[in-house]
Parts: structure tokens; C-alpha cells; sequence
């Protein structure tokens, strides 16, 4: 059962990031990236991580997707604006790269994969795969966590800084 | 798996729920048309143009923000339900994560950022 | 209910944490110190950055010959930490003192500006303090986050702003490239710790696993991106032309201090065992990005581009000494990591002081006669430009000296320090035009207002101090970077 599911969700995700980048209205690439996260959070699903699933989909589809949009709008994009030779040059290479990833991943498939001793970690999940989290993140990962909230304090000036800023001064042609 | 038999469930009542009320109605409407009738419907906007209007870069701050204090929110979670594990270090490591968030969010209040205006 | 291990704290680890702590309250305190009214003509965020600085570098000097590894590995206290501490104390520092008077002229809200400063400056003290791919990768998104924004602080200029979006979308892709990395590498070692990782690789020969080849790859690539290396340094000229000058300063020469930092820790630490595969890749990417920068400087007339390009090139020369590898390459880099930062920080706080008011006058013929009109300056402008070509007795030239005296043991690398050697040559070209520029070109038009400022003289001053001492007294320095790379945790 779980191996069909994973075909399904992976099958998904897949086309739906490929509709993404491929269609031309940003809005309705970034409704196609809301379903393509909400398959990446089944998948999240299949593996037992409930949480990251959740927090997949209430952060990456719900909140971020907002922000995407609220951008999207904001810049009033209609159509792909974008044309000539210097665009085709970079989709070009943008699909190269894309095709050199997907060589590699058919070498991983066939050279197998190799894990390292950590990965032998014994699974705690008394009390849930969220505790089990959060046992980790705030023992061993304390640093990081308190790292991370410096990161969200910086984002918060910076988005004040960029989107408010102080109003020009007066007087003064800007 | 088949603890996910519930959600399961309800995913499947709630799209037969949209798929049945719109089907339904669909069906047994009775249909006398006007013009006004089938103008789209908006509530105070213009209903006719582009539905694409550019909005304004307050919306693109207020939604930053959420994200931000989403996250914070996230990290709360694990927190609580293995808080008994944690114990009082616990506690003194978040009471830091979150004193840190909240000089941002002084700073936010005073520069006015959660004001309309 | 098993209960989770909790760490306990040594006075030393209180000193030790003492920078990180320092520069987030000090951050902290700038953002709450906008609650209380400002005096017009005052400077208190300047004031509590140096502060912290100051304090940031006593409290790891207070402890620097002891080592400590916190937090399970995710933050460590070695000779490399700090080392590198220390420098971007100094970087720190010199910002402050040439943004002073700069910010004022130029009407950046200085509040916002200090605490990203401040907390730039921590996200590179945790990238060279941590050893781990975690903690790497939150000291690089906290540095170049705060950088996006401060690139951006001139919001009326239309450049300012292009570049900000620039870096941030390029670094964003890059930021992506070096996650990518880690996952990779995650999974090939079952490990996120730089030595657990090596001592894995040390025991279990992986070299040909394409998940471990791809998962280097892409973090290398993540840190090109990062410090301007070719062909990922496509956004560096834009990027610092529409900074605040100030701003271009502090980046060139800390974020990619920084960068290496990271760059070298993963190299010693992580893939250590296997990074003798990747000598040549190293080299001909140090080849591209010399070439690139130095050709391309040539051809500049805008001062902020120029440096820019010659940046490029300076990143090329360090990666050199990296490809050289091991110990003695890596404290090459180190020095000339120092000797760059005080020589380039110097040249910028000479051109914050170009122009009046909000204009700014840093076009290559902006500097025509002022040599004669104001002698100090130029003679200081014209020294950083003979360290940065690499003419002794400057800084410049002991660091190219150390990096290609390594370089050379290796009779693989011998190409790539001839063309190391060549481009070195081209670099006195423009690096020369400057002065050339200073002292005989007619000046044209208008000639360039010069904004004097204690601060920014004070920095000018230290700069050219070190410039010449690390030139004349380069041992000091050497033994130190030696130190630093061998004391490794």
C-alpha cells in the first residue's frame, strides 16, 4: 500500500512542479506549487514525520503561498512578460542543469545509497512524532534554535526597513 | 495506515459535500435569466475589469509578518508536548526564543507596522 | 519518560559565547532603543556597535588559547574561531567608524542599519565558529540576509534597490545550491557534524559515491556563489556599485571572510580525506575567477565596479592556496583573508568620503588632481591600491607571497601560480590607473567635495596602520593564521 501511495504522491508532486515552472500565469503557477507542497506533505505523511507534514502544510502552502501570491499581485504581473534571445539562453541552461540532476538521480538509483552511522539512530517517538522532535530540537539543536530566532528577528527588520522604510524627507526631490 | 482511515474519511465526506451541493443545485435551480443576474457577483468592488488589480505593499508586509510569527508558533508545539522532558532548561530556552521575537515585536509596534493606517 | 540531557556551562563557555551573546543584545538594544528619542546630531547607534564590537573581541581574546567544543559540536571555540572572531570584530568596527559620518550625509536611518550590522556580523562569527553543516548554513542565511537588506538601505536610488533584489534572488539560488548540499552529504555520511563526517570518510572509502560527489559539489558551489567565485560571480559588480559604499566595504571584505572561513572548516574538517580529488576543479576555478576579475577590472571606469572585479580576482587568488590544501594552504588563506579585509576595508572608507550630501563621486575621473588637492587622502588611497596590486612592502604582497609559496609545492598546481603570477601583473594596471588618476589628470568640471569625518579618518588610519605592519612585520600575522588552521577543533 505505502509504495503505491509514495508512487502517487511522488507522481504529483512532480507534475505539478513541472506546471509550475511551465505555465505562464504566476497565479496559477503559484496554485500549482500550493498542490505540489501539499504532496510533498503526504509524502512528509508516508514517512511518519506527521509534524513536518503539518507544519509543510500550514506554513509552505498555507502562510508562504500567501506571501507568493500578495507578491505576485503586488508586482501585477499578467503574463509571461519575459522574450528574446538572452531568455532562451537562460532557459536553456536552466533545462541542462535540470537534465544533469536527473542524470544523477538515475546514478543514485543505480549505485544505491550509502548511509553513515548516525542514520542508525534509535527512533524515540514516546509521545508522538512531535515530541520526539522536540526532544531533539532543544537539546542538540539548541544553538541552531536560538540562531533561528536572530534569523526571524533580522527578517522582520529587514522587511520593515525594504517595505516601510521612513517617508522621503521633505524638500527633497527623491 | 489505518490510523489515517479517519482522515481518510473526512477528506472524502468533504469533497463529496462540494461535489453534491454544487451538482445538486446545478440541477434542480430553476433558471429565469437577466442580465444583472448573471453580471459576477462582487461585494462592493467593481465586478467587471480585471480581477488582478495591484495591491498594495502593505498587504505583502502584513503577510511577511504572519510568516514570521507562524514560525514562532511552529517551534511551540514540539516544545509543549515534550516539555515534561525538558524540564526548567527548557523553559529558560524558550523564554529566550521568544524574548528575542518580542523586542521585534516592540519594534514592530513602534514603527507602526501592524497599523493600517 | 526518559529525561533529555541538559549541558552544563563552564565560565569559559560563558567568555567563549561571549561574541554571539554580545551581538544579540546588542542588536536587541539598537532595535529598543528606538522607543527613546534621538538627539539630532547623535550617534548612539554607532556608539553601542563599537561598543559590542569591543566587547565581542574581548570576551573571545579573554579566552583565546583554550579550546571547547559547545552544544554537541554546533558551535566551537578553537584558534580558528578566534581568529576570525577577532577579524570581524575589526571588519565590525571599521565599518562603524567609515559609516558614521557616511549614514548622516546620505540620510540612511541608522537604528535599522547598526543592528544589521551587528547581526551580520554574528552570522559570520557562527559560520567560522561551527562545526557543523547546520549551524554553517544559519550563520550564512543570518549574514547574507541582513546584507540583502543593507544593500538595499538607499531606497530612493533606483541601483540601490536593483541590487538589493539581485543579491537576494542570487543568493537565495545559492543558499538553495549549498541546502541541497548538505542534505546530499547528510545522507551520504549519516552525519551533519564537520568530524564525524571526515572521521567516516576517513574509514569508508566513498570517493566515487555519486551522492557524496554531488553533495560536495553543490556545497562548493553554495560557498562560490558566496564569495564572488567564477562563474558564480555574475552579481558581485551590481551588487556593490548600488550598495551604500559603506555597506560595499564591510561586505567585501566580511562576507567573504567569511565565506572562507566555512569553506575552509568544511575543507580541513569534513572532506579532508577526499579533498585531494578535488585539487585540479579547485585550481581551474581559481584560474577562471582571476582571469575574470582582472580582465574585466580593466576595462571599469567606476571605482565601486572596479574593486569589485579586483574582489572577484582576490577570490580567485585565495582559492588558489585553497586547491593547494592541508594545513599550509589553508593558513595561506587565512592571512591573506586578513591582510585583504584591512587593505580593501581601507579603499572604501576613502570612498565614503568622496562626494557631498547624498551624491556620490566614484567614477575613475572624479579622482583627477585630487591628489594634490588633498595629499593625505591620496597618498592613503593610493597605498591601498599598491597593497591590493600586490607591491611590497604592503600587506598585499606577503599575502600573494604566502599563497603562491604553497601553491608552488605542489607540481600540479605550478600552472596556476604562473597565471596566478600574470594576473597579478594586469592587476598593477588598473590598480595603477588610480593613481594615475590622482596625480596627472586635469581635473575636469566640478571638482569632487570631500566629506570630512573624524570617524572615517580614524578608520582610513587604522587600515593603512595594519596595511603596512602586516606588510613589513608579516610574521606576527603568519604565526597567528598558522596557529589558527593547526589548533583546529
Amino acid at each position: 500500500m505505502v509504495p503505491y501511495l509514495f508512487l502517487g504522491f511522488a507522481a504529483l508532486l512532480v507534475a505539478t512542479a513541472l506546471m509550475v515552472i511551465l505555465h505562464r500565469n504566476p497565479v496559477t503557477s503559484a496554485l500549482f506549487l500550493v498542490l505540489s507542497f501539499s504532496s510533498l506533505a503526504g509524502i512528509y505523511l508516508l514517512l511518519q514525520a506527521e509534524f513536518i507534514g503539518m507544519v509543510q502544510i500550514i506554513v509552505y502552502a498555507g502562510a508562504s503561498m500567501v506571501l507568493f501570491l500578495f507578491v505576485i499581485m503586488y508586482l501585477n504581473l499578467q503574463h509571461d512578460v519575459e522574450k528574446g534571445a538572452q531568455i532562451a539562453l537562460r532557459r536553456g541552461i536552466g533545462w541542462m542543469v535540470g537534465a544533469l540532476l536527473l542524470l544523477f538521480a538515475g546514478l543514485l538509483a543505480k549505485k544505491g545509497w550509502v548511509s553513515g552511522p548516525v542514520a542508525a539512530l534509535p527512533p524515540d517517538t514516546t509521545g508522538g512524532n512531535a515530541a520526539a522532535i522536540g526532544r531533539v530540537l532543544y537539546s542538540r539543536f539548541l544553538f541552531p534554535f536560538e540562531i533561528t530566532s536572530i534569523l526571524l528577528l533580522v527578517a522582520m527588520v529587514g522587511a520593515i526597513v525594504l517595505a516601510k522604510g521612513r517617508p522621503a524627507p521633505q524638500g527633497e526631490a527623491e | 495506515m489505518l490510523a489515517y482511515l479517519p482522515v481518510l474519511l473526512f477528506v472524502l465526506v468533504g469533497l463529496g459535500f462540494g461535489a453534491v451541493t454544487i451538482g445538486l443545485s446545478t440541477i434542480i435551480v430553476p433558471r429565469r435569466e437577466n442580465a444583472v443576474k448573471n453580471s459576477a457577483y462582487e461585494c462592493g468592488v467593481e465586478p467587471v475589469g480585471n480581477a488582478r488589480g495591484r495591491f498594495s505593499v502593505k498587504f505583502y508586509l502584513v503577510a511577511v509578518l504572519f510568516i514570521l510569527f507562524d514560525i514562532e508558533a511552529v517551534f511551540l508545539y514540539p516544545w509543549a508536548v515534550s516539555f515534561h522532558q525538558l524540564g526548567l532548561y527548557g523553559l529558560i530556552e524558550m523564554v529566550l526564543f521568544i524574548l528575542i521575537l518580542l523586542a521585534g515585536y516592540f519594534y514592530l509596534l513602534k514603527k507602526r507596522a501592524l497599523e493600517w493606517e | 519518560m526518559s529525561i533529555v540531557p541538559q549541558p552544563t556551562f563552564l565560565a569559559l563557555d560563558w567568555w567563549a559565547l561571549g561574541p554571539v551573546l554580545a551581538l544579540t543584545a546588542g542588536t536587541i538594544l539598537l532595535l529598543l532603543l528606538e522607543f527613546l528619542p534621538q538627539r539630532a546630531n547623535g550617534n548612539r547607534g554607532g556608539i553601542v556597535s563599537l561598543l559590542t564590537f569591543l566587547a565581542s573581541g574581548y570576551a573571545v581574546w579573554r579566552v583565546a588559547g583554550e579550546k571547547r567544543e559547545l552544544f554537541g559540536g554546533m558551535f566551537v571555540h578553537d584558534p580558528m574561531t578566534v581568529f576570525f572572531t577577532l577579524l570581524f570584530c575589526a571588519v565590525g568596527v571599521l565599518a562603524t567608524l567609515m559609516s558614521w559620518d557616511y549614514l548622516k550625509r546620505t540620510k540612511i536611518n541608522q537604528a535599522e542599519y547598526y543592528a544589521l550590522l551587528l547581526s551580520s556580523v554574528l552570522g559570520m562569527v557562527v559560520m567560522a565558529a561551527s562545526n557543523d553543516l547546520v549551524t554553517v548554513f544559519l550563520g550564512l542565511e543570518l549574514m547574507s540576509l541582513a546584507l540583502y537588506v543593507m544593500v538595499g538601505f538607499r531606497r530612493s536610488q533606483l541601483e540601490s534597490n536593483e541590487a538589493s533584489l539581485k543579491y537576494f534572488l542570487l543568493g537565495a539560488f545559492a543558499s538553495g545550491f549549498l541546502l541541497y548540499g548538505i542534505a546530499l552529504l547528510y545522507g551520504a555520511t549519516g552525519s551533519s557534524n564537520l568530524a564525524m563526517i571526515g572521521a567516516f570518510l576517513a574509514d569508508t572509502p566513498l570517493a566515487t559515491n555519486p551522492m557524496l560527489l554531488m553533495g560536495s559539489l553543490l556545497v562548493f558551489v553554495g560557498f562560490a556563489f558566496k564569495v564572488a567565485a567564477a562563474p558564480f560571480h555574475m552579481w558581485t559588480p551590481d551588487v556593490y556599485e548600488g550598495a551604500p559604499t559603506s555597506v560595499t566595504g564591510f561586505m567585501s571584505a566580511g562576507a567573504k571572510a567569511a565565506g572562507f572561513a566555512a569553506l575552509l572548516r568544511v575543507a580541513l574538517r569534513a572532506l579532508g580525506p577526499v579533498m585531494v580529488d578535488w585539487t585540479q576543479l579547485l585550481a581551474v576555478i581559481a584560474f577562471l575567477t582571476m582571469t575574470v576579475g582582472n580582465v574585466t577590472a580593466l576595462l571599469q571606469g567606476n571605482l565601486k565596479r572596479m574593486l569589485a572585479y579586483s574582489s572577484i580576482a582576490h577570490a580567485g587568488y585565495i582559492l588558489v592556496a585553497v586547491a593547494a590544501g592541508g594545513p599550509e594552504g589553508a593558513s595561506a588563506a587565512v592571512f591573506y583573508l586578513a591582510t585583504y579585509s584591512f587593505m580593501n576595508i581601507g579603499a572604501f572608507a576613502v570612498l565614503t568620503m568622496l562626494g557631498k550630501g547624498r551624491e556620490e563621486r566614484v567614477l575613475m575621473s572624479d579622482l583627477a588632481g585630487l591628489g594634490f588637492r588633498e595629499p593625505l587622502l591620496g597618498l592613503a588611497l593610493t597605498a591601498f591600491m599598491l597593497s591590493l596590486a600586490g607591491i611590497p612592502p604592503m600587506a598585499g604582497f606577503m599575502g600573494k607571497l604566502y599563497i603562491f609559496g604553497e601553491a608552488v609545492k605542489h607540481p600540479q598546481l605550478l600552472w596556476v601560480v604562473v597565471a596566478g603570477v600574470l594576473n597579478s601583473v594586469v592587476s598593477v594596471y588598473y590598480y595603477l590607473r588610480v593613481t594615475v588618476s590622482l596625480y596627472m589628470k586635469e581635473p575636469e568640471g566640478e571638482p569632487v567635495g570631500i566629506s570630512w569625518g573624524a570617524p572615517a579618518v580614524l578608520a582610513i588610519v587604522i587600515t593603512l596602520a595594519a596595511t603596512l605592519w602586516f606588510g613589513l612585520q608579516a610574521q606576527g600575522l603568519w604565526i597567528q593564521a598558522q596557529n589558527s588552521v593547526m589548533g583546529l577543533l
